[in-house]
């Protein structure tokens, strides 16, 4: 086995200088949300250590996590990272194709065995043995299994990999399933979102490979440092949820006043992400900032939880075509009518049976 | 003025008692049931769940935006979900409360919280019951605590309910007060397990409804008893003394 190259050599041959090298370990710190006293840390890390390999592979998806990746806000890290994965195997990226592509990931797997990180974007459809999904002439599942086998971790991009998405919406024809459903001896991190902020993207993955471990997870397996408020806890219409003014319809004063989008259906209060603070292309907009309610993108099966423009959801998951109110207040209204019915009953019988009784009452009461 | 001789000191009656009224009154058909902590604990709650499914039906749907001032000097919405969650603690308290007093108090304060479902005879009592409302029975029976079927409807909306209530309503409230918090750490394992939180708001509503349905039931129930059943229902848990209204034994 050859020696493998540090992460500095790699960007030196990329042709990045030592001024822009260590820019770049400052932004990650600053994007890890670490102090600057962690910069020369990184910077040794990175100048001492082996890089990771990545491999990356594609399931039923739509791409839209490497969209996203390779439009963040840091080129630098976008660069360094990227051209670092592409080194290995992403059959979306890599210049290599075909027969020779597949010969790379096996050698990559061989040369790299319990070290590499396996990135999964989208994820394996089940039903008819996988045949949804072919990709090098195989179903996906089984090379999704083939390269997780000796992965040292993986990551779940986006919505897909980690909860199903779109293509895992009831009826889920395909039984397309999460990563972690298939792949159950690996650790797996969870980046959910449809798709990720790219900072999000890049930073969970520079976290990996400059510190040669997995970010601090939470009990859904996705990185606590983006995932671990809600939008509405961040978001920067929130005085005017406190203040009771809501939007109360598309183009109303209140939409162009900017209040509130809760009344509008915002997912914002039930959806962990980093979009309120992050933000999205360079830090320049997120949907709310744009007037439109969060949809709760990434949230587990986003797409069974009722119209992204109800607040109080219909209960899709559960097979009712109807909300909470609906179906209670149909129920109260059935219980109040058995009640009204009843009363009205019990008021005649009472009369009956007074009338037939009153002679022994009268006597009681003589 | 008719006082008699035979009557002790202590029953002595005002002027317009008759004879009738002294013999019944002699037999004493009054037994002290809710104690003065039941009582209060059953007012108190019955006003916080008022407030709680008021707010909370308008955290759902809220009322029309009010603009009174500047989005910082205005807390319209903030002021009802804090109503809702100063209703939620008081609930809360009240039913630990509640729990605590079933261990020390009386026999009747523990038939909220434990279905006799191993007794026979409490079965035969309940299908005397179930005929009584479906009009199969004339007379209904006596009974010092809850009747079988308000025992069963206590446990299921009250005991299980309020429980169900206050399970998801801390989660979400955990969720408001954030990661790191004690509360979400304790509720951390429920709400991974949840999942969505969409999921968690859904079966809180629901579980108003169902809440909603019992007071409908449950206020009926207690009026129409104190009508036509054969004791008192509605005074009892102001005075905590039930009343018969005869004296047959059975
Ligand atoms: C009888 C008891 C209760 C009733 C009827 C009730 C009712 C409701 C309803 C209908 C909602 C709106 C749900 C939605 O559609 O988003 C709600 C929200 C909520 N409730 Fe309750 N609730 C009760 C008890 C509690 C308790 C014990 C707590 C504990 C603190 C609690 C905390 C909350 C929280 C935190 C929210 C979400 C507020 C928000 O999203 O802004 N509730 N409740
Ligand atoms: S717009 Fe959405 S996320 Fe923002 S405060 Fe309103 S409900 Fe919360
Ligand atoms: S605001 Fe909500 S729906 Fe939009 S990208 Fe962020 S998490 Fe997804």
């Amino acid at each position: 086995m050859d020696q493998i190259e540090t992460f500095y050599d790699v960007m030196r041959r990329q042709g990045i200088t030592r001024r822009s090298f260590m820019k770049y370990c400052s932004l990650t710190a600053a994007a890890l949300g670490l102090g600057p006293s962690f910069v020369p840390k990184i910077a040794h890390a990175m100048e001492t250590k082996p890089r990771t390999p990545v491999i990356w592979v594609h399931g039923l998806e739509c791409t839209c996590c490497s969209e996203s990746f390779i439009r963040s806000a840091h080129p630098l890290a976008k660069d360094v990272v990227l051209s670092m994965i592409s080194l290995d195997y992403d059959d979306t990226l890599m210049a290599a194709a075909g027969h020779a592509a597949e010969a790379a990931m096996a050698d990559t797997i061989e040369r790299y065995k319990g070290e590499y990180i396996l990135a999964v974007e989208g994820n394996p459809p089940l039903a008819e043995d996988g045949m949804f999904c072919i990709t090098g002439g195989k179903p996906f599942v089984e090379k999704l299994r083939y390269a997780a086998k000796d992965a040292k971790a993986i990551i779940s991009w986006g919505a897909c990999a980690s909860y199903g998405c779109v293509q895992a919406a009831k009826p889920n024809p395909t039984q397309a399933t999460p990563v972690h459903k298939v792949i159950t001896d690996k650790p797996i991190i969870k980046v959910p979102g449809c798709p990720p902020i790219a900072e999000v993207m890049t930073g969970v993955i520079t976290y990996m490979l400059t510190f040669d471990r997995m970010p601090e997870l939470d009990r859904q397996g996705r990185p606590k440092m983006f995932y671990s408020q809600r939008i509405h806890d961040k978001c920067y219409r929130r005085p005017h949820f406190d203040a009771g003014q809501f939007v109360e319809s598309w183009d109303d004063d209140n939409a162009r006043k900017g209040y509130c989008l809760y009344k509008m259906g915002c997912k914002g209060p039930t959806t962990y992400n980093a979009c309120s603070t992050v933000r999205w292309n360079e830090g320049v907009s997120f949907p709310i900032q744009s007037g439109h309610g969060c949809i709760g993108c990434s949230e587990d099966g986003f797409w069974d939880h009722g119209s992204f423009y109800d607040r109080v959801t219909d209960l899709t998951q559960f097979g009712v075509e109807a909300n909470a109110d609906k179906v209670g207040f149909a129920a109260a209204g059935v219980v109040g009518g058995g009640i009204a019915l009843h009363a009205a009953v019990s008021a005649l019988k009472s009369a009956q049976v007074k009338s037939q009784s009153k002679p022994t009452v009268q006597n009681e009461e003589a | 003025m008719t006082r008699g001789a035979t009557a002790p000191p202590a029953r002595a009656l005002a002027g317009d008692a008759t004879e009738a009224d002294r013999a019944t009154v002699a037999r004493r058909t009054s037994v002290y049931v809710y104690e003065v902590p039941v009582r209060l604990w059953h007012w108190i709650n019955a006003a916080a769940i008022i407030v709680l499914c008021v707010t909370g039906y308008l955290i759902g749907s809220p009322p029309p935006t009010m603009i009174i001032a500047e989005a910082t000097h205005q807390f319209v919405f903030g002021y009802i979900r804090f109503a809702h969650f100063a209703a939620a603690m008081i609930m809360t308290v009240g039913f630990f409360g509640r729990i605590y007093w079933a261990f020390v108090g009386n026999h009747h304060s523990k038939q909220m919280f434990m279905l006799p479902v191993w007794k026979r005879s409490w079965w035969a009592e309940v299908w005397h019951e179930v005929k009584w409302y479906a009009f199969l029975e004339r007379t209904p029976k006596k009974y010092v605590g809850h009747n079988p079927l308000a025992q069963i409807a206590m446990f299921f909306f009250m005991t299980v309910g309020m429980t169900f209530m206050i399970v998801t309503g801390f989660a979400l409230y955990a969720e408001g007060a954030g990661a790191g918090t004690v509360l979400h750490t304790i509720a951390a394992p429920f709400l991974a397990w949840i999942g969505n939180s969409q999921v968690l708001h859904s079966i809180h509503h629901l579980g108003m409804w169902f809440i909603v349905i019992f007071m409908m039931i449950h206020i009926y129930a207690a009026i129409r008893e104190d009508i036509m059943s054969r004791q008192s229902m509605v005074s009892t848990m102001i005075s905590g003394t039930r009343t018969f209204k005869d004296d047959r034994p059975d």
